[in-house]
């Protein structure tokens, strides 16, 4: 198998290469199916992979040196262990089912050649990203997924808007890749390398066990994780990206992508564990994300938004996992918000498909029987993120939950508030769009259909991923010893967990923790059926008066007005300033003023020349003169 | 020569320093005052002579020929300044009707 | 086979391209140019990538001044005339679809610039560097005052005054070296040798080459002629300037600047890369809100040199190495980049980036160049720009952790302005001015195609090119850090 690796990342690169200098020359169909079909060609490759380090455990594969200095060498190496098995199968599985979908939802579109060439290439720089066994090559997917994200959300470009949503989100990831690539800097001075297998072993050892290198070094890497991952305070362009193509929302800005930040902290998780004031801000950085999106979640408008901000939520959730220690937790939410949030976005994309591009709530509403798959694989999506066992979200989320409140009771009653606003806001969602009476035009009513079937199989598989998904982990209190992917994941955090002491709580305790999360759930999915079905409630108008807190959280706590004006406005005035002021008038003013100078006192001495012969022959004499007096009395 | 030698030194050598300087001195005065570019010219001619005669005198005083060499180099020299010289002022005439130097007063900035 | 056959093709070619008639006059230069390319290949294949000086040649130019004509290559030199010889042809061809006045001429003067960079390059006679320096100054001095914009020749002017008085500098201490050394010489070595000039006399040479250095990179505050000169200079002036001139700054400092005054380097290091530092910061911000294409262009590339200055003066084995890639990597994206500019203007005579928009849509190979070189420049991974951007920031960072996030907000800050710019020019609608924008076809496809494909090709296997350079770059280190003196 380790020979074969290298074609898991080559087969989607070689699509993007075909597909992207046959955009046009191609049939679409071909189009379609070559991209499809090079990522299921992964898939299978992955799965090998994955029974590979089931049976041997993790395994390198050497591919090229891709740059030296003396004795600095990174090489394009990968890593296939138990945590990028699964990243892989999670990219090409997921990546597969949303190729297939994308033939059906971009049929129509004249960028399809262009639009699974960038998918392709996305996956591409996806896969090198889980698979590289450096920072280095990590960082290379990790900013190749970046630039994927800009030109898939800039993928209507012609749209101003669009287009500044992408300028928006590749700048934002870039302030985050900065944090991380000064953090590798550090790695590399204090282990003389960035290969996770020279880095790993070394910090787990005692002469190495020093907290503040690692506290700079996490905090750091974590600055990256912000920026890729969404979380406060650089979260404001995941929603903004929701301007892609809904299948790119599915895959880049909710399944794969903006979990490259949780994938690598939990890769480093050693360095993390022995930094706990990282730990400690990544709990509370996520958590206060994690409230801060559901809070606007409420109450958008947008299909789309609303799950945009539920996947910032969500993020926040793996993050707060990660922080409070439980890495396999905060991995497997990884693992199950693939699931049921791609299906959700794509759920959305075949009511906005159904509706013509409609976006908006307000317009839907009865969508049950129109969309009858779209309905039953979305409620089930929204089962699963609600938290509502046994769907996949229950296990992840209580596992999260669980850590949270051996680590602080505080954090887990927020934890748990925000679990049921996430409940309400989803099942918000649903009731807007499925229930009640149709509200848009009626033009749109008579276009209103169920998608094609490539578009409702990615759905059904999602869907019964999303019910059964959970099952690998399930909890000791429920069932002892069957937590299969903690299990299989336990190599990758063994020496984590010798450091952090694990405080488990007694199963009763475990169980009512559980009961409390569902009942919370439960009692804000009530409520959502009160306000939007029993009472039939429909978000107002933009233009209309909004109640204060409600006006908040709809324009988002004005945190873009924010940015655009403490730090936008400022640095293109400044911009302006330096240029105008400083370079034109200030540095330059000082070089012209050399020049100028030098002229105006040639003006001024120039006046000694009269051009009056006599004067000039008077002047030679007193010179000469002058000079014979000066040598003859010297001395 | 023999008696020719002794007849110059019979005369002092501090009455040759005198004489040139006079006559230097006039040159000098000569070219600060008058205005006609002709005059000037032979007052300069006058310095260059008074500079020779003093080099001749030192040359037969010390017994050193070096200098009445000098004197001819200059001789020839003067030649050629006055050949371009006068050619110079022949041309301010034509172009002006006056070799009067304050007339040319262009010569500036 | 000695280097002054690379010195003198060129010089040959100028001459003999004088004699060309104006239809043939751009094959007669790209032939040469690709003549004097492939004989650069012959020299590279013929290297040895170790740290001596190969191909030399001294031969007795005025003996009795102790001046010599004597120039080799080593590593260092060996970057620098692939540069050179790979982005003449280059810049030739893009020239293609212009019609100059006078183009034999024109061409002439490209390639004796050609000639006299070349000497700069490979010269280990501080007479002959001198020459070099000045003999490539006087081309482009009349590239950009006959053939350049409105405002040419009060610009050129000043570019000129302004380069002129700091190489003046330069020969003020070149000359000063001479009267120390002890055999009087202009030899390079004789003046690195240890003990000719004290620390005390270190620091005055040490300035007087900085300015001339400084002022042709140009590194804040020297930079003032840049803009300016950029934006006037007909395309393929700038490109010369941008691509290929600049980088003499940065190799005399290199070459000579550091190895001839090690110990004024190490009391002013804080200085100087304090200033390439804020060189960075400023360039970036100014490039922000430029309207005009080819100042924005400009302005990022002082951004650009002053990472590669800030990279140089942490004075380690990778910094330089970095340095030595970045100068290849902008070398070809500013290139890139002015070639754009140069497109856009003469199809819809505006570099106004406002007045623009939508251009992908009607051009949509133009609009695959144009990011690929902005991705390059914006230093993507597996792109030519990640690999030295990396290098350098490490270097600065090994010099001091603060400058380093300043040094490093150039990977935000050239995102926002290219990104920027690329939104402005390429995105959006339409408008009526750039809706019969037609897409780039012969020489223009050939010339961003090369471009591409270096970009793309360096930042996947940069490793032939850092070999060429790693022995000489690491026995250059060696030798100057064992000069420092050891601060306690």
């Amino acid at each position: 198998m380790d020979k074969y690796i290298w074609l898991i990342p080559i087969l989607p690169l070689a699509g993007f290469i075909i597909n992207g200098i046959g955009r046009n020359a191609l049939p679409k169909a071909f189009i379609g199916f070559l991209a499809s079909f090079l990522v299921l060609v992964s898939f299978g490759l992955s799965i090998g992979a994955f029974l590979q380090v089931q049976h041997t455990g993790q395994f390198p594969a050497h591919l090229f040196n891709w740059f030296s200095v003396l004795e600095f060498k990174v090489s394009f190496d990968f890593l296939i262990d138990q945590l990028s098995s699964i990243m892989l199968l999670i990219i090409t599985g997921v990546g597969f089912l949303i190729h297939l979908y994308s033939i059906g939802y971009m049929k129509d579109d004249a960028g399809f050649g262009k639009f699974f060439a960038y998918l392709n290439l996305f996956i591409f720089f996806m896969l090198l990203l889980v698979m590289g066994s450096n920072y280095l090559v990590m960082f290379i997917g990790w900013e190749g997924v970046g630039l994927c994200s800009y030109l898939l959300i800039g993928f209507w470009y012609s749209n101003p808007a669009y287009a500044d949503a992408a300028k928006k989100a590749f700048i934002m990831n870039r302030i985050g890749d900065l944090g991380f690539i000064i953090g590798i800097f550090i790695l590399i001075v204090f282990f003389g390398s960035a290969n996770f297998a020279d880095i790993f072993p070394k910090a787990a050892t005692p002469q190495y066990a020093t907290t503040t290198p690692y506290v700079v070094i996490t905090l750091l890497l974590f600055v990256g994780a912000v920026g890729k991952s969404a979380q406060l305070p650089l979260f404001t362009w995941l929603p903004d990206a929701m301007a892609g193509p809904t299948p790119v929302s599915a895959l880049i800005h909710a399944a794969t992508m903006v979990t490259a930040g949780i994938y690598m902290i939990a890769r480093s998780n050693i360095l993390f564990t022995l930094a706990p004031v990282t730990l400690h801000v990544i709990a509370i950085v996520g958590l206060t994300t994690a409230v801060v999106a559901a809070l606007i979640a409420l109450s958008q408008t947008d299909i789309k938004k609303v799950l945009a901000y539920s996947t910032v939520s969500q993020l926040g959730y793996m993050f707060l996992g990660l922080g409070v220690g439980a890495y396999t937790g905060a991995f497997f939410h990884v693992l199950t918000h693939a699931f049921f949030k791609a299906l959700l976005f794509l759920g959305a994309g075949s009511v906005i498909h159904g509706m013509s591009g409609e976006q908006d709530m307000r317009k839907m509403g009865g969508l049950r029987s129109k969309l009858p798959i779209t309905f039953i694989t979305m409620l089930i999506g929204t089962l699963a993120i609600s938290g509502i066992p046994p769907f996949a979200g229950f296990f992840s989320k209580d596992e999260i939950l669980a850590h949270t409140f051996t680590y602080s009771k505080s954090m887990y009653a927020i934890g748990v508030i925000t679990a049921m606003f996430t409940s309400f806001y989803m099942f918000r969602m649903l009731y807007l769009t499925f229930w009640g009476k149709f509200r848009g035009t009626h033009e749109q009513e008579h276009h209103l259909h169920e998608s094609p079937a490539s578009m409702t199989i990615p759905l059904i598989v999602l869907a019964i991923l999303s019910i059964v998904g959970g099952f690998i982990g399930i909890p000791d209190s429920l069932w002892s010893g069957h937590h299969i992917l903690g299990k299989f994941l336990s190599p990758v955090f063994t020496n984590s967990a010798a450091i952090l002491k694990e405080v488990s709580s007694s199963q009763s305790t475990e169980i009512t923790l559980m009961a409390i999360s569902v009942g919370g759930a439960l009692i804000a999915l009530v409520y959502a059926y009160l306000r939007y079905v029993k009472n039939a409630h429909v978000p107002v108008a933009d233009e209309e008066e909004r109640p204060a807190l409600a006006s908040l959280s709809y324009h988002k706590f004005y945190i873009d007005e924010l940015y655009d004006t403490i730090i936008r406005k400022p640095l293109d005035f400044l911009s302006d300033f330096f240029y105008r002021v400083i370079d034109k008038l200030g540095i330059d003013g000082i070089v012209n003023g050399i020049g100028k100078g030098t002229m105006e006192s040639s003006k001024g001495l120039r006046l000694l020349q009269t051009g009056n012969v006599g004067y000039y022959i008077f002047m030679m004499v007193v010179g000469i003169i002058s000079i014979l007096f000066y040598i003859v009395f010297k001395k | 020569m023999e008696t020719l030698t002794h007849n110059i030194q019979a005369i002092p050598l501090n009455h040759y320093i005198l004489l040139s300087s006079i006559i230097f001195s006039i040159g000098v005065i000569g070219v600060l005052i008058r205005r006609n570019a002709i005059v000037i010219f032979m007052s300069v001619e006058l310095m260059l002579n008074s500079v020779n005669l003093l080099l001749a005198a030192f040359s037969v005083y010390r017994g050193d020929a070096t200098g009445q060499v000098f004197v001819f180099f200059i001789m020839a020299l003067a030649a050629a300044e006055v050949a371009v010289g006068l050619a110079i002022i022949v041309m301010i005439y034509r172009n002006t009707n006056s070799i009067d130097i304050n007339v040319l007063n262009r010569l500036k900035w | 086979m000695t280097v002054s056959i690379l010195i003198f093709l060129p010089v040959i070619s100028a001459l003999a391209v004088l004699l060309f008639k104006n239809g043939a006059t751009k094959h007669a230069a790209l032939a040469f140019s690709v003549a004097e390319l492939a004989l650069a290949a012959i020299f590279l294949s013929r290297f040895v990538p170790d740290a001596s000086i190969q191909f030399a040649v001294v031969a007795p130019w005025i003996p009795k001044l102790g001046i010599y004509f004597s120039a080799g290559i080593d590593g260092i030199s060996m970057i620098m005339i692939l540069l050179t010889n790979v982005l003449v042809p280059l810049i030739i061809l893009t020239t293609y679809k212009h019609e100059y006045k006078n183009a034999n001429a024109f061409y002439a003067l490209i390639l004796f610039m050609q000639a006299g960079m070349l000497v700069v390059f490979t010269a280990l006679d501080g007479f002959l560097f001198y020459v070099g320096w000045e003999a490539a100054l006087i081309p482009i001095y009349f590239i950009c005052s006959l053939w350049g914009g409105v405002n040419r020749i009060k610009v050129t002017i000043k570019f000129f005054i302004y380069t002129f008085s700091g190489s003046l500098f330069m020969l003020v201490g070149i000359i000063y070296l001479y009267l120390l050394s002890p055999s009087k010489t202009f030899d390079l070595s004789a003046f690195t040798t240890t003990g000719v000039v004290d620390a005390h006399h270190q620091a005055w040479v040490f300035w007087a080459f900085f300015l001339a250095f400084a002022i042709k990179m140009p590194l804040f505050p020297f930079h003032t002629w840049q803009p300016d000169t950029y934006t006037e200079a007909p395309a393929a002036g700038t490109m010369m300037l941008s691509g290929i001139m600049l980088k003499m700054g940065i190799y005399g400092v290199i070459r000579w600047l550091i190895p001839i005054a090690p110990l004024g380097f190490q009391k002013y290091e804080g200085i100087v890369i304090v200033l390439a530092v804020i060189g960075i910061v400023y360039g970036s911000i100014i490039a922000f809100t430029q309207k005009d294409g080819k100042r924005l262009v400009a302005y990022s590339s002082i951004a650009h040199v002053g990472l590669i200055a800030a990279g140089i003066f942490g004075w380690t084995t990778m910094g330089l190495q970095g340095a030595m890639f970045q100068m290849l990597s902008h070398g070809i994206n500013v290139v890139g980049l002015f070639f754009i500019w140069d497109i856009i203007s003469s199809r819809l005579n505006t570099r106004e980036v406002n007045e623009l928009g939508g251009i992908a849509k009607v051009a949509p190979k133009f609009a695959i160049a144009f990011l690929i070189i902005v991705l390059g420049t914006v230093a993507l991974p597996l792109t030519n720009g990640f690999i030295g951007e990396f290098m350098l920031l490490n270097s600065v960072f090994r010099y001091n952790v603060l400058l380093v996030v300043s040094a490093g907000s150039t990977m935000i800050f050239g995102a926002v302005y290219m990104l920027r710019m690329y939104k402005k020019v390429m995105q959006g609608e339409t408008n009526a001015l750039t809706a019969v924008f037609a897409d780039i076809s012969g020489s223009e496809k050939l010339v961003l195609g090369i471009i591409c494909a270096l970009v793309i090709i360096m930042g996947i296997y940069p490793q032939p090119i850092l070999h060429i350079s790693e022995a000489a770059v690491n026995n250059l280190v060696q030798t100057v850090n064992n000069k420092f003196v050891q601060v306690k």
